[in-house]
């Protein structure tokens, strides 16, 4: 336990836990509504989109901060954890749909008569749950195989991932691919039994997430704390030297993208019933650049770091969005600008950096890749 | 780790204690009605949808100067959810349960308004939607002051059909690859069965988001022609449109061997294309720019002015579409509902909207119908002018009654013509 | 629209009578007729009356001789007629004639307003027209009438193009008028002469000529064949086919053509990536905004043309691409200076910078501009195209495009070889460090090479100008496959880039046409995706110790 965190950490965690798994239900549920305590539903499921960005990011500090791989396509695994929880949320609607069939209402339109063939068994959540974790994970080890093997590195990898979620993109944009389309899938009721929009379902689904977030904190800690961990830092700075060594990278890489992708699933099954859509557009590479922001502006290689930074701009998207609709553009824009160029270390660089040293600006190698 | 502890502890809280102070602006003025536009002003739709912002903007602007809504000043809040589908969805509660709008103006795409529904459906909010758009959903919070397919697009190939518009005998069904060209092409190849026209006879071709090379698909309708006189009928979406009219209008494709007609091309859709090659192609709207008549006369110039004073990038050539004209109607509905209901409780002003009637710009009286949350709407079909704008080679007689359950589609029958879960007063 | 009674509109039925009467006219038209007034009731009629009647009139019209007749009815087509109250006006500029009488008015009443006339009319008029021009003694006229009334060929027209036939010297003129016989001649009773035109069109290479014969082997709801011979329907097949092949011939030349078309294309967005990249090892995500901004200052450049010098609109595209390439050359080095060159040696922090930036300035230009695209009108040269074959068009925008692109990359080949900065630029693009030893000033040869690559990409948004929208989202649609032809391609060598470009261009669109738009452009993200693997450095790589990037 305390190789993970040291007892302050512990603390700050435990603190985490308490306001997510206390104060939010009972702030929500149990204060009344008309109460200047209560809180709204509309922060319960901001936040619970903004802890699933949260996972996110740090799957992505695993592959990243700590390996070295910059992956501008991890927004697709994300998706698809998404669409394998979609699917079974569009069959748990049962024939509550528009066209009261036992279809989905964007198959009944599109003519077809009988569910396709990876709709298989959609109905069974422990199936859902399955597909979730297969189907990144099976799709990243593939790809990432073929992608280590060839030594594909660095800028080349990045694009490749991008091309890979932009060409995902494009399949399930057609409406033949059988996931909705454009309109993805929307219009969810129920999931295991309990309906999708109600308050205490809702604030189910947020404490789920939080435990995933803290679960995904902890194990990321565990293992750069291990000496798995040191490997990965030694292939990130220097993977020429630790193949010398005697060490098969391949190896390590593999199984720390595979684990992200996996991540990244289970935080996109979450996110979907919290949102209530999910359309191709998620795959979009601009997602996926923002993922790679996020864990920039929070801080690589610190854990901790991306999700603040997850936070920080996620909550900023939503505020300018609101409070500043013209211009948030450009707000964003610069932040993004002035964090790569004044805090390469992130805003968890503020902190850490001893005192009376400014972070050094222009920093090269070290901090390069 | 002293530091960084203390700022995660407070940050986060005080993050969010700063943005519901904000949200909780107290509310101690006068007399004033909030209301939300919920319209993309950032990323892919935002060149359809910054429009509509404005128009809104200007109609509250207009109500306002006469006194307000039952004497309450509208307070527009307006919010950007960026083109982006599940921050519709986030936008929308934000309007509905922080900022506690009685009504929300917005949404442009399907997908935005089907991401919106659940919320506005959860929180008995009040939705009031302005584009044409493809039927197949009727629900009790929403207002559809936007065409649906049998007010655009049956008409619109009827025209196609007859001797006036050039006898087409086949039909190539274009359009971008989702819900909305694909269930009017199916609804229109149902119509074209029930008319006659063979299988062999229509071609239906999908393009993605974004494309902009149609050197193939221009080939391709060339040589479906070759088979018989042939109409396209474009369900392509806004700005794709742009290439494959340039590459009409360079092949030589002229509207006299083939017409096209579209229905998602209207003047702002124009205002980036040379139209001098694309004279006499076609386009279904229930509004045109260039109706003449006093009440579009005044809207124009109301438009015009406002453009003007704001300073918009539009002024130097101010141009007013059907969607606009929507959200004029529906605004002044609206009004006329909150007034008639003497109340902006949602279920009273929802029953109130029934049979409102309201002189369009369009020259017609448009009515919202009784029961179905659509509004009776004329149908215009127009040609392309050198100048951009649309010359009416067709017009309906009177306003046209909207069936959002198309008759086209099997099972539609056993639908209801009003929505589920209606209150009644 | 309700249906109206007799829908189907049989040529036939409005024809016989109508245009037995042009052959009339066009005997008529050739004596001189004094100038009398034209019916007015005709002119109310075909201005203001009912669309049925329409038709009627116009043949009339013709019959009737009257030069001012022809005058009217091509001032209809063109859209130059007016009302004002019940008097008809051909407006000309500032003046207009009255179409009944001839006389001038002059100046313009105040109420005009524009006369409407649908494709139907349209379609009228031209035949109507073309018949009138026929006799004419211009070469160039009668061609275009010849061609016009191809398009609208009926049987009473049968006399009238054999008589012109007679008459005409012209090889063009005689081929058209020539097929249009040949496919009248398809309804004569006279079996010999059916079989004649359907060896005269089977000859032929035009779509509408395939039209025609396979008119003849419908069969009507009782199941006979339109055309009731037997050794007919053979000669006519055969003639399909026939005609078919060749329009296959047609079809591969247009695809050829599309596949080079967008290649050019992919280039011209590429190039300027793959200097930046590939010499530089800057990845610059903003790469899309600086097309756009290309764009734009083209779009500027054309509306100060039009409002200072309309007379010479059609030279803006000359100025535009000087002006586009040093507007994108500056905001390019603007954007070397102040932010970029503090992030080299970190490839992915000027990614995530640069794609900062390309926000900025995508707002910025949506804050100067508007949301809206902006409208870029096609200088007059580069409207229309040549007809190649009958089923092939290529449109002159494309081909311009395609030379530009290959003198660009002309210029940026001659540039980088013959001139010190070239010179420079390789060297600090193959060895930094020693480069700067021997006296290269590397830090100011960054900066110009990414003004380079910027203004190239400036040029690319001038040519995407005219074949598309000009908006704000104008680079995001290219930048994914800017990255796939740069990263194809391979770094350090221009000839990669442009191996890839043409590859890709073809790849997609030789794809597009088996199995449409979307699964071609995933089927090629997948082959690069593919092919990466195997050759992780691309298509061409420079040798040696390649730096890890």
């Amino acid at each position: 336990m305390t190789r993970l965190y040291g007892y302050r950490g512990w603390c700050v965690i435990g603190l985490f836990a308490t306001v997510l798994f206390v104060v939010f239900p009972v702030t929500n549920l149990a204060v009344p509504e008309a109460s200047p305590f209560h809180l709204s539903e509309f922060w319960v499921t901001l936040i619970g989109k903004i802890m699933c960005y949260a996972i996110v990011a740090v799957a992505m500090d695993l592959i990243w901060g700590y390996a070295g791989i910059l992956s501008l396509g991890h927004g697709l695994f994300f998706a698809l954890g998404g669409y394998a929880m979609g699917m079974h949320l569009m069959r748990e609607i049962g024939s509550e749909g528009q066209y009261r069939s036992n279809l989905p209402d964007f198959m009944v339109f599109l003519d077809w008569k009988a569910l396709p063939w990876h709709w298989w068994n959609s109905e069974h959540f422990w199936w859902a749950a399955l597909l979730v974790v297969l189907v990144p994970g099976l799709l990243a080890l593939v790809f990432g195989y073929f992608a280590f093997r060839s030594r594909i590195r660095g800028v080349y990898f990045s694009i490749i991932t991008q091309a890979l979620t932009f060409a995902a993109m494009l399949l399930f944009f057609r409406n033949e691919t059988g996931f909705g389309g454009n309109n993805g899938f929307t219009d969810f009721k129920r999931i295991l039994g309990f309906t999708v929009y109600t308050p205490q379902t809702r604030m189910a689904l947020f404490a789920i997430t939080g435990a995933a977030l803290i679960g995904t904190l902890l194990l990321g800690r565990y293992l750069v704390t291990s000496k798995f961990g040191r490997v990965l830092e030694a292939v990130r700075d220097s993977e020429q030297r630790i193949m010398f060594c005697g060490y098969n990278t391949l190896h390590y890489k593999l199984f720390i993208w595979t684990l992200s992708a996996v991540l990244c699933g289970i935080a996109g099954a979450l996110y979907v019933p919290q949102v209530g859509i999910i359309n191709p557009s998620e795959m979009s590479p601009a997602n996926s650049i923002e993922i790679a922001i996020w864990v920039a502006v929070g801080g690589r290689g610190t854990l901790i770091g991306p999700i603040l930074g997850a936070g920080l701009v996620n909550g900023a998207k939503s505020f300018f969005t609101q409070a500043f609709p013209e211009y948030w553009l450009y707000v964003l824009g610069l932040l993004f600008i002035l964090v790569t160029l004044f805090l390469p270390r992130g805003v968890m660089g503020l902190f850490s950096a001893p005192a009376g040293e400014k972070p050094r600006r222009w920093s090269l190698k070290k901090a390069a890749s | 780790m002293n530091r960084r502890c203390f700022f995660k502890n407070t940050l986060a809280p005080a993050f969010a204690a700063v943005l519901s102070l904000i949200s909780f602006q107290a509310m101690a003025d006068e007399k004033v009605v909030k209301v939300g536009v919920l319209h993309s002003l950032s990323g892919t739709m935002a060149i359809s949808e910054t429009v509509l912002k404005d128009t809104a903007l200007m109609t509250f602007d207009e109500i306002n100067a006469k006194g307000g809504v039952m004497g309450y000043k509208i307070e527009p809040v307006v919010v950007d959810p960026a083109s982006n589908w599940p921050l519709f969805a986030e936008k929308a509660r934000q309007l509905l349960t922080q900022d506690k709008v009685a009504v929300v103006f917005g949404c442009w795409t399907s997908v935005s308004r089907k991401s919106v529904l659940p919320v506005f459906e959860e929180l008995n909010g009040l939705l009031f939607y302005p584009v044409q758009y493809e039927g197949e959903e009727l629900s009790k919070n929403v207002f559809y002051t936007g065409a649906a397919p049998n007010q655009q697009a049956i008409p619109a190939v009827e025209y196609l059909m007859s001797k006036e518009g050039g006898g087409a005998k086949r039909f190539f069904l274009l359009g971008t690859d989702y819900v909305y060209p694909r269930t009017t092409n199916k609804i229109l190849r149902a119509f074209l069965h029930a008319k006659g026209v063979a299988d062999k006879d229509i071609a239906e071709v999908y393009t993605p988001f974004g494309h902009t090379d149609y050197q193939t698909i221009v080939g391709n309708i060339k040589e479906f022609a070759a088979g018989g006189k042939t109409a396209v009928i474009s369900t392509i979406n806004g700005d794709s449109n742009v290439p494959f009219y340039k590459e009409l209008g360079n092949q030589g494709l002229k509207a006299t061997d083939v017409p096209v007609v579209a229905f998602s091309v209207g003047e702002e859709e124009l205002r980036g294309v040379d139209t001098k090659p694309l004279v006499g192609h076609l386009a279904a709207w229930n509004y045109f720019m260039s109706l003449k008549n006093p009440t579009n006369d005044a809207f124009k110039k109301e438009w015009a002015a406002y453009a003007k004073a704001k300073n918009l990038s539009s002024a130097s050539k101010p141009l007013t579409d059907d969607p606009m004209e929507a959200t004029y109607i529906g605004i002044h509905m609206w009004k006329q509902a909150v007034e008639k209901a003497k109340s902006f409780d949602t279920d009273k002003v929802i029953a109130a909207m029934a049979g409102q009637q309201f002189k369009a710009p369009s020259g017609f009286v448009a009515e919202m119908d009784m029961k179905n949350h659509h509004l009776h709407k004329p149908v215009f079909v127009g040609e392309i002018k050198a100048d951009g704008q649309f010359t009416v080679v067709w017009k309906s007689k009177g306003p046209v009654k909207a069936q959002p359950w198309s008759p086209f589609i099997p099972g539609n029958d056993k639908k209801k013509d009003e929505p589920e879960g209606k209150t009644k007063l | 629209m309700r249906a109206r009674r007799g829908m189907t509109p049989a040529r036939g039925a409005r024809s016989i009578r109508a245009l037995l009467i042009i052959v009339l006219g066009v005997l008529l038209s050739v004596a001189a007729r004094p100038a009398a007034a034209l019916d007015a009731a005709l002119v109310d009629t075909l201005i203001f009356g009912e669309s049925d009647d329409k038709p009627a009139v116009v043949d009339a019209l013709v019959q009737s001789g009257d030069p001012k007749a022809q005058r009217l009815l091509e001032a209809l087509s063109n859209g130059s007629v007016q009302t004002s109250g019940k008097r008809v006006l051909i407006v000309n500029g500032d003046s207009a004639i009255d179409a009944v009488s001839g006389e001038t008015v002059s100046p313009l009443p105040a109420d005009l307003e524009d006369v409407v006339v649908n494709n139907r009319l349209r379609l009228e008029l031209g035949t109507a027209v073309a018949a009138l021009k026929l006799g004419s003694l211009d070469r160039d006229a009668r061609l275009a009438a010849a061609k016009e009334l191809a398009d609208g060929a009926d049987q009473s027209m049968l006399p009238l193009v054999k008589r012109a036939l007679e008459k005409e010297s012209d090889a063009a003129v005689r081929r058209v008028l020539e097929r249009i016989e040949a496919s009248l001649d398809l309804k004569a009773t006279d079996k010999d002469v059916r079989l004649a035109a359907v060896r005269r069109l089977g000859e032929s290479s035009d779509a509408s000529a395939k039209t025609l014969l396979l008119g003849l082997l419908e069969r009507n709801a009782a199941g006979e064949y339109a055309e009731p011979d037997e050794e007919v329907r053979r000669l006519a097949q055969q003639g399909v086919r026939a005609v078919d092949s060749r329009l296959a011939w047609g079809e591969r030349v247009g695809l050829l053509f599309a596949g080079i078309s967008l290649g050019s294309i992919l280039l011209l967005a590429a190039l300027g990536l793959a200097i930046t990249y590939g010499l530089m090892g800057v990845i610059n995500m903003a790469h899309g905004e600086l097309i756009m901004i290309g764009a734009y200052a083209t779009y500027v450049v054309q509306s100060v043309f039009k409002a200072r010098f309309p007379g010479h609109f059609d030279a803006y595209l000359v100025l535009a691409v000087p002006v586009a390439f040093i507007v994108s050359a500056c905001v390019g080095m603007i954007l070397e200076r102040a932010v970029i060159r503090f992030l080299y040696g970190g490839p992915l922090e000027t990614l995530l910078a640069t794609w900062g930036i390309s926000l900025t300035l995508i707002q910025g230009v949506r804050t100067l501009f508007g949301a809206q695209n902006v409208q870029v009108e096609n200088p007059s040269f580069m409207s229309g195209g040549i007809q190649l074959m009958s089923n092939v068009v290529l449109p002159w925008n494309r081909i311009v495009i395609i030379f530009f692109a290959l003198a660009v990359l002309a210029g940026m080949g001659l540039l980088l070889s013959r001139t010190r900065l070239g010179l420079f630029v390789r060297g600090v693009t193959q060895n930094r460090a020693m480069a700067a030893c021997v006296g290269v000033p590397t830090r100011r040869v960054d900066t110009w090479a990414f003004g380079l690559g910027s203004g190239i990409a400036g040029l690319a948004g001038c040519a995407l100008s005219q074949i598309g929208n000009v908006g704000p989202e104008l680079g995001q649609s290219y930048i994914v496959d800017s990255f796939m032809v740069v990263v194809l391609g391979g770094v350090g060598q221009l000839a990669g880039t442009v191996y890839a470009a043409i590859g890709l261009g073809f790849g997609n669109k030789i794809l597009e046409s088996w199995s449409g738009a979307v699964l071609a452009k995933i089927a090629v993200l997948i082959f690069i995706i593919v092919f990466i693997q195997k050759r992780p450095q691309g298509l061409f790589a420079l040798k040696g110790r390649a730096v890890d990037a």
